[in-house]
């Protein structure tokens, strides 16, 4: 991820359609979405909709004031880098040799990545951090063959005592 | 009080005030049709020929009478006629209601017979939309699409019932017509800047658009421009909100617009933009669009401030709050170096030799005849800009035109529209081209003897394209000579309306004067030379420095 990226955290309403809603403003204005969570929060009656950006071009005020315009949208805030505290998880599978395994497991335990399958022939790793951590496991499991593999996009908070919906 | 869906749909229509909807019947409407049949003596429906007239229709009623039109149609293919309708009233900010119906809900999903994805077709040209899945939610639903619709910068809501829940009953409890919501207040701290600002200009403009007649700012507009000694234009979409009896008042402004309006906003050092986005077609290269003027933005949409050309001072409120608090704070001043280069420009374009030819001069005759009150509506194209630059607008909310969509067809449907909108009547200018487009809403006005004259300007070709194709692509006139053998006079009469054929000044005066006075819709038919250019013209992505005025651009 290049050093323009910012993520914004858009609380939604919890209902049908609304993710389309968004995407499809993002499409239409031309904005690039990176990553694109979504998950329920701490009110049933709303979701977290957490966008990570990096195109430079990108104007972020006027991304905000078009998402501010959705009818479901309920608050948008531009997560600032020095506060946030951002997470990724991978899940990803490496094959598995007799002359690699422990080379793997070391890696493994060294990136604090935690085996969740183990077959002959494969394991299952299931890793979470933040985005440069995780970009560098995925360099570090290359030499081994990853067969495949699957990342959340990220999740982010704001440091200190207060939430989103209450500011 | 336990009623239908179709019932609540009518009664909450009622109870919010709506008096006439326009649109067309189909299978998954019946039920609402049912109901408007029963209640016809409380709220009054528009046939239409196609749904996309009706939705225009819509459009119209609302940009004459600044209530919400409400446009109806059933699934499938009238749904999707619609789909144009929306568009245009999204890109010039029209409160509309669109309801259409859909198959049950125990048939959604499945391909069934006119089952079209509305909401999802829509979803980029509304305000928002609804597909209501339950009776109980229906009345609600209605009230707060109008309620969207209406509120800060207004737009189109359309709301999709399946059949099923047309036919289902509930509770119904009546209520008051939703409140709409306006702009924040203007922030002090915005104003004082804004004065300042003008405190320091030599030269200020204000440039208003569509915004400032969705807010009724024109007589604040004037007011702030004699306090400070500043000049007035306005982008298409502001027409009619200043009087062009207004001295302050230079026109039009953009690709083509007036001369002296696009050249004093070019000359400026403060642009006062009021509810207007600065739309391409307004300000050409934005880049180098008017590079020496400090710029003011007031808007009720807080993402159009800097959308498009960079601003000093951006303000997202109420516009007629903003203007009332600056008018109040601002120092009046006098600025007669900046009075006499504006003489000047407006002497340059007194001596412009294009301003006298049939079309503008068929204009300038019906704005000396028709009242000023008088709905005018025109379609998409040559005859469109020759309206905007040479009809005088004294009455506010009478330009009724497609601005950022730029619809062809627009003018039959929008103009029965608004006339229903006003209580008054209504003169389409249309082309042959767009006529073509939308003619069969003759057959509406006729039937509902709608006072509307129609003024065709006929000259065989797509006028428009043909003046690119002239100025930009070596004379290569691709499919815009229509060779059509349309009798425009046989096909109104055909229709029920009264025809007139004209081909020189007089003969057009004489047969407008005559058809202005019937009383139901007419038609003429005037013949007009099909290589006039709308002039003065900025190149597409140019700047107002070198205008073209007339076969040669300025140096």
């Amino acid at each position: 991820m290049s050093k323009n990226s910012f993520v914004i955290a858009v609380y939604v309403e919890n209902k049908y359609g609304v993710l389309t809603r968004v995407t499809s403003m993002f499409t239409r204005r031309g904005f690039n979405i990176d990553t694109l969570t979504v998950g329920e929060t701490e009110d049933p009656n709303y979701s977290r909709i957490t966008i990570s950006l990096s195109n430079e071009k990108t104007d972020r005020a006027q991304l905000i004031n078009q998402l501010k315009k959705l009818y479901n949208v309920k608050k948008v805030e531009v997560i600032s880098p020095d506060m946030a505290i951002k997470r990724e998880l991978m899940l990803i599978k490496v094959k598995n040799s007799p002359d690699t395994r422990a080379e793997i497991r070391d890696t493994a335990s060294v990136f604090r990545a935690k085996i969740i399958d183990y077959s002959a022939d494969a394991m299952c790793l299931e890793i979470t951090g933040d985005t440069n951590k995780i970009d560098a496991f995925i360099d570090n499991m290359k030499p081994f063959g990853i067969i495949e593999m699957c990342r959340t996009g990220i999740v982010a908070l704001e440091r200190g005592p207060e939430s989103m919906l209450s500011k | 009080m336990r009623l239908s869906g179709a019932e609540i749909v009518v009664e909450t229509l009622i109870e919010q005030g709506i008096k006439t909807i326009f649109g067309y019947p189909g299978g998954t409407v019946i039920d609402i049709y049912d109901q408007l049949y029963r209640n016809s003596d409380r709220i009054e429906h528009i046939l239409a020929a196609h749904e996309q007239g009706a939705a225009h229709a819509a459009d119209g009623y609302a940009r004459a009478s600044g209530e919400v039109g409400v446009v109806l149609a059933t699934s499938g293919p009238g749904a999707t006629n619609l789909v144009t309708g929306i568009a245009n009233a999204y890109l010039d900010s029209v409160p509309m209601l669109a309801i259409t119906g859909n198959v049950p809900n125990s048939l959604i999903g499945r391909d069934s017979f006119q089952e079209i994805d509305i909401t999802g077709i829509t979803l980029p040209i509304t305000k928002h939309n609804f597909f209501v899945h339950r009776v109980e939610d229906l009345a609600d639903t209605l009230r707060e699409a109008i309620r969207i619709a209406k509120s800060g910068r207004p737009g189109p809501v359309l709301v999709d019932i399946p059949k099923d829940v047309q036919g289902a009953k509930c509770e119904f409890i009546s209520a008051k017509p939703v409140e709409k919501k306006g702009g924040v207040p203007a922030d002090d701290a915005d104003v004082a800047k804004a004065a300042s600002m003008i405190a320091e200009a030599g030269r200020p403009f204000i440039y208003f658009g569509g915004g400032a007649v969705r807010a009724g700012a024109g007589e604040l507009i004037a007011k702030l421009a004699d306090k400070i000694d500043a000049y007035i234009g306005c982008s298409m979409m502001g027409l009619s909100e200043v009087p062009v009896s207004n001295k302050r008042f230079l026109g039009m402004q953009g690709m083509h617009g007036h001369y002296a309006s696009s050249k004093a906003m070019a000359k400026s050092d403060l642009i006062i933009g009021v509810g207007v986005r600065f739309s391409d077609r307004a300000t050409g290269n934005t880049s180098k669009f008017s590079a020496g003027a400090r710029k003011i933005q007031i808007d009720i949409d807080s993402a159009e401030l800097g959308k498009n050309v960079d601003i000093n001072l951006g303000a997202a409120c109420d516009i007629c709050d903003f203007l009332t608090k600056l008018i109040d704070k601002v120092e009046a001043k006098q600025l007669p170096n900046w009075e006499a280069k504006i003489e000047k420009l407006k002497g340059q374009e007194a001596e412009q030799e294009f301003t006298d030819f049939l079309p503008a001069d068929a204009v300038r005759a019906v704005s000396e005849i028709v009242t000023p009150d008088t709905e005018i509506a025109t379609d998409v194209g040559q005859h469109q800009m020759w309206v905007a630059q040479y009809f005088g607008f004294e009455g506010k909310r009478t330009w009724i035109s497609s601005g950022g969509l730029g619809t062809m067809g627009f003018g039959m449907g929008a103009a029965i529209g608004s006339s229903y909108g006003s209580g008054k009547r209504t003169v389409l200018f249309t082309g042959d081209g767009s006529f073509g487009m939308n003619l069969n809403e003759l057959a509406t006005a006729v039937t509902y003897n709608v006072p509307l004259t129609i003024v065709l300007f006929n000259n065989g070709v797509l006028g428009m394209v043909r003046q690119w194709q002239t100025l930009f692509y070596d004379k290569k006139y691709s499919n815009t000579t229509l060779n059509r053998k349309t009798d425009f006079v046989a096909l109104a009469e055909s229709f029920g309306a009264k025809g007139y054929r004209a081909n020189d000044l007089e003969s057009f005066k004489k047969a407008f004067a005559d058809a202005y006075s019937q009383e139901g819709p007419t038609l003429i038919d005037l013949t007009i030379d099909k290589d006039l250019k709308v002039l003065p013209m900025m190149r597409p992505g140019g700047t107002f420095d070198k205008l073209i005025i007339g076969e040669e651009a300025e140096e």
